[in-house]
This record gives structure tokens, C-alpha cells and sequence, in this order.
């Protein structure tokens, strides 16, 4: 028997040894993407192919229809889908601006300046990367109402800035840029804001990027704040116009269903497309997501 | 020379001492925190021990909330801790070794089939809740148009079809299934960079100290050297897991038909904002927030570096 060597990960070119984790993969992988792939297709199933029994998997002649008829949807229903999806477009970007921003600073601060409470702070935030924020919507919800932002944008911005995870991932990747840099720069009499803002932001953009697909994730689905914290229907955001549709027209009926498929499809791309570019940056950040 | 030596370490060394800049730098992340994450969550703890109804001021009732949770709440005993365990098992653990397992086994790929693998493993993932609940509705339809009855009839493993999300023997189990889809998440990306980084130049050493196969080579060499990241994604896991319980909501109402998948996630919210009882509800936050601590405590167990 030959002597066990040692495996090569991240090998450079197909090996044969390869087609068993291969044989082990694929079957799973295929199992996960089989129903993202059957949203695509269903979305864009004309009325006759929706009806079709035994139902269909692919679809045969692809239709805009389901798109339009969920823009007339919305229009019939008094505010237009525009309305919704601007709501969710504003408060997408602030949540994602104000995230990052406030992420970053805070992540140089912990890093490399030093101050009372620092550590403190940063135990805490590790032990808020448990926070499951569907466990407190009720005060969180309390919260809110008290400082009256109930019915305002605000209350679908302000409470999902804060992410731990983005805080976290940021901070792990300013500890990597050299403390000699900064040092260097202190020394030409730079103030702190510079060194944040020319030496600290060009070089953890990896982190960004990555805190910037977390955080997009979680707004741009969150039900929570257009739920129980906005009542004007003319305030809340496309997840929620999305999931009435969903919740609503599917159980009901079968042309209602390509409709929420369409709607489904409207979700997931935006993510989608982010992730595929921003996903370099996300193996790079993940590789000082540790623990310690 | 000495000069510039000196002038560098007494400014450096100041601003390691105490730099006032640095609350400047994190006062905004830390206010918001403070208001949204830090506050609900005290609040959380404090209202457990009243009766809030929402509308008067919340009553102090002491571990009443608690002891009616354990002796007198059948639905908590008889159906939504004993399903939340099982999901957070399976769900949790579970799909814990699973993204392991894949992330093993893509890190043994070339580079560009692993991509695109990891990104098909992922994406579930960012379609929580509202985006694919509407799949699974679809899929699990109850009469012969559904897409897995009208398999299932087809290769005639059922004569009649099956009401899927309101048949109590069904509903658990497909909570489950969504569960453990869409797991691949952040967790699973940690693990994978993880293991892609790991040093070489051990499993050779480990090679020469007598490692015969990979299966040892993960125990005692793989795991132990990505300790942080295992942590990491331990810990997204079990929350992933938990947020995502409220899938069952979504596909099947609250409460869920015979409270066959309510989850803890579910319970809450049925007290919360269906029955208004909010400082009950505070209550079992308080038990979901206990859970997740115990799951994470005991991955620091398994995985924090002592030292």
C-alpha cells in the first residue's frame, strides 16, 4: 500500500481522484438549484403552459405576460408598483449607505485606535452576532413606536443600520492593514479622519463589499418594518407588496401563480447579481471571518 | 535617525493610550445599536416579568409568564419546543455538517467548477422568506396541478393526491427540507475560505506523523487549524436556522394547521402582535434567546481557542 501523502487543496487542473467528490457534489448541487431554477422558468410560463396538466418544468414558449400583469396588479390595487419600488430602492440605499459608513468607522475605531470600553464594545458586538432579531420584534416594535417613527421612512431605515456581522467582518479585515502605515501617517500629521478615510477604506474594500451584500440581503426582503411598523400602504417597500401577492394570489388560483413567480424572481435577482460580482471580495473577507 | 525613532514612539505611543477619537469613530454604530439591538433585547427580559397587553402600562407579575410557559401553555409543551428542537437539530446541526461536508469537498475542486458550485449553494440562502415562499407553495400545491403530487401520481407512489402544507404529517418535515436548502449561507462561504486556507505544508507533516486517509486528515489536521472559522459559522448557522423559522408561517398561516411545524419563532409572533399578550411573549423570546446561547455556547466549547 502506498504511503498516504497528504491532499492538495485548491488543486490547479482535474485530477481523477476528482470524480468522486464530483459523483458527491453534483446530485446535491443540482437538488439546490433545481427550484431557482424552476422560478426562472415559471415566471415566465405563458397562461396555457401555467394551466397545462401534468404540469410542466420548462417552459416551452417564454412570456412577458406574468411581468405586466403583476404592474397591473399593483395599479388596480391603488399605488402603482413604481411607488413600491422606489420605497424600497430609498430605503435600500440609506440602510446600505448609513450600514457601511457608521460599519466602517466603528470597525477603524475598534481596530486601531485605542479607548476605554473598546474591548468591552467588541465582546459585546461578538455576542450580538447571536442576535435573532425576530426574537424581540415586539420591543424592538416598542422601541420604534416610543420614538415616533411609526408611519416614517425612518422606521424602515434605522433599525436594520446596525449589523453585527457587518461590523464584525470589517473589523477583522482593518486588523489586517498594517499598524506601520498608520503609524507612517501619523508621522506626516495626519488626523484621524484621513487615515480612515485614505489609507483604512482603500484597503479593506473586500470587507466592504462583503457587509454590503449582508446588509442588501437583509433589507431588501425585510418584512418586519413595512409589517408592524408602517400602516400607510404608500410607505412600504416591494417585499411587502410581493409577499401579499404571494400569500394571497397563489393559493387561489393557477394564473396568479406566474404572477408571484415573477414577483419571486423580482426579489432574487438583485441579490443574485450583486453576490456573482461582489463574490471575490466575499472569499477574501471570509478568510478572516474567524472567531478567536 | 534616533530622533524621528523618539518622535514616532511618543505619538504613537499616545494615541495607544487613550485616543477620545474613538468614541467619535463609533458613537453612530453604537447609538443605533444601543436604541435597536441592545435596548429590545433588555426590554425583552424586563417585560417578561410583567403582563402587557400593549395598551396599559405592563404589570410586574414576577416568573408568572415563565411558570404559565412551562406547567400551563400545552401548545409550547406538546408542539413547539419539541419542533423547534428537532429543527434546530436538524436544521442547525444538521445543516451545520452538511455545509462542512460540501465546503470539504469543493475546497478538493479546480477553481472554476468550485465557484460556480458555491454560488448555486449559496444563493438559496438570499431568498429568505418572502422570495421563494411562493416555489414552495407552488410545488407542494395540494390537489394533482402541484408539481410533487403530480410527480408522485405519475410514478405511482401515491393514488390520490396530497394537501401537502395543511396535512400535520407533512408540515414539519417540509419546514425542515426549506430549512436545510437554504443553510449554504454565509457560514458555509466562512468554512469554505477557511479551508482553502489552510497550510499545506500541515498535511504533509501530518502525512509523515503517520495521517493515513482524509477522513483523519480533517479530525486532526483540517478542523483543528480553522478552529475561528468553524466558530464563526456555527454561530450563523444556528441564527440563520432560527430566523428562517418563520418560513412556516408564510407557507401555512399562524398558527400553523394543528400546530404541526409552529416553531418558536411562530409562537412569539402568534402571542405578540395575533393575541397581544406581549409580555408572554417577551417570555418565550427570552427562552429563544437562551437556546441560541446554549447552541453557541457549546460551539465555543468545541471550537474556542482557550488561551
Amino acid at each position: 500500500m502506498a504511503a498516504y501523502k497528504g491532499h492538495r487543496t485548491n488543486p490547479d487542473k482535474f485530477e481523477r481522484g476528482q470524480i468522486k467528490i464530483y459523483l458527491l457534489i453534483l446530485p446535491m448541487v443540482l437538488l439546490t438549484g433545481l427550484p431557482i431554477i424552476f422560478i426562472i422558468f415559471h415566471a415566465f410560463k405563458p397562461m396555457e403552459e401555467l394551466f397545462a396538466f401534468p404540469p410542466k418544468f420548462i417552459t416551452l414558449h417564454p412570456t412577458f405576460d406574468n411581468l405586466l400583469k403583476l404592474m397591473k396588479a399593483s395599479i388596480s390595487a391603488g399605488i402603482p408598483l413604481s411607488k413600491y419600488f422606489f420605497n424600497s430602492l430609498f430605503v435600500t440605499a440609506a440602510v446600505v449607505g448609513g450600514s457601511l459608513l457608521f460599519s466602517t468607522m466603528a470597525a477603524y475605531a475598534l481596530s486601531k485606535l485605542r479607548f476605554r470600553g473598546r474591548n468591552l464594545m467588541m465582546q459585546i458586538n461578538q455576542v450580538a452576532l447571536m442576535f435573532v432579531s425576530v426574537a424581540v420584534m415586539i420591543p424592538r416594535y416598542l422601541v420604534v413606536n416610543r420614538l415616533g417613527m411609526i408611519d416614517t421612512y425612518l422606521a424602515e431605515i434605522l433599525p436594520l443600520i446596525a449589523l453585527p456581522v457587518g461590523l464584525f467582518l470589517i473589523k477583522q479585515f482593518v486588523d489586517q492593514v498594517p499598524d506601520s502605515l498608520i503609524d507612517a501617517a501619523y508621522m506626516d500629521g495626519a488626523v484621524e479622519w484621513q487615515i480612515y478615510l485614505k489609507i483604512v477604506i482603500p484597503m479593506i474594500r473586500p470587507a466592504i463589499a462583503t457587509a454590503a451584500i449582508l446588509v442588501f440581503q437583509q433589507v431588501w426582503t425585510n418584512l418586519e418594518t413595512s409589517n408592524y411598523y408602517v400602516n400607510d400602504d404608500s410607505l412600504k417597500t416591494l417585499a411587502f407588496y410581493m409577499n401579499t401577492l404571494t400569500s394571497t394570489t397563489t393559493t387561489n388560483t393557477v394564473a396568479g401563480q406566474g404572477v408571484a413567480a415573477a414577483a419571486s424572481l423580482i426579489m432574487f435577482l438583485p441579490n443574485l447579481i450583486l453576490f456573482c460580482i461582489l463574490q471575490k471580495n466575499v472569499m477574501n473577507t471570509m478568510a478572516h471571518s474567524g472567531i478567536k | 535617525m534616533a530622533e524621528a525613532a523618539l518622535r514616532k514612539s511618543t505619538k504613537v505611543g499616545k494615541r495607544m493610550h487613550s485616543n477620545p477619537n474613538g468614541y467619535a469613530f463609533v458613537f453612530p454604530y453604537a447609538l443605533l445599536f444601543v436604541i435597536f439591538i441592545l435596548a429590545p433585547v433588555v426590554m425583552a427580559v424586563i417585560l417578561s416579568f410583567t403582563n402587557f397587553n400593549a395598551i396599559q402600562w405592563p404589570k410586574f407579575v414576577g416568573f408568572l409568564n415563565y411558570i404559565n410557559l412551562i406547567t400551563a401553555d400545552d401548545t409550547f409543551m406538546k408542539f413547539v419546543l419539541p419542533n423547534t428542537v428537532k429543527y434546530a437539530l436538524i436544521v442547525g446541526v444538521g445543516g451545520y455538517i452538511l455545509s462542512f461536508l460540501l465546503a470539504w469537498g469543493l475546497s478538493n475542486l479546480t477553481k472554476a467548477p468550485r465557484t460556480v458550485f458555491a454560488l448555486i449553494l449559496y444563493s438559496p440562502s438570499m431568498t429568505t422568506g418572502v422570495a421563494m415562499a411562493v416555489l414552495w407553495k407552488i410545488m407542494f400545491t395540494g390537489d394533482q396541478t402541484g408539481y410533487l403530487n403530480s410527480w408522485l401520481m405519475n410514478i405511482g407512489a401515491i393514488n390520490e393526491p396530497i394537501i401537502w402544507l395543511t396535512n400535520t404529517n407533512f408540515l414539519l418535515p417540509i419546514v425542515i427540507l426549506i430549512g436545510l436548502w437554504s443553510s449554504m449561507g454565509v457560514g458555509f462561504l466562512s468554512i469554505l475560505a477557511g479551508l482553502l486556507n489552510v497550510d499545506e505544508s500541515l498535511y504533509e507533516a501530518a502525512a509523515i506523523d503517520g495521517v493515513k486517509n482524509r477522513f483523519q486528515e480533517m479530525i486532526y489536521v483540517t478542523i483543528p487549524s480553522m478552529k475561528p472559522q468553524m466558530l464563526f459559522a456555527a454561530v450563523m448557522q444556528i441564527v440563520g436556522a432560527f430566523q428562517n423559522g418563520t418560513i412556516a408561517t408564510l407557507l401555512a398561516g399562524n398558527p400553523t394547521p394543528g400546530y404541526a411545524a409552529q416553531l418558536i419563532v411562530n409562537h412569539i409572533e402568534d402571542y405578540g402582535f395575533i393575541r397581544y399578550e406581549m409580555g408572554y411573549a417577551a417570555a418565550v423570546s427570552v427562552v429563544l434567546l437562551l437556546i441560541v446561547q446554549v447552541f453557541s455556547s457549546v460551539s465555543t466549547k468545541l471550537f474556542g481557542e482557550k488561551d
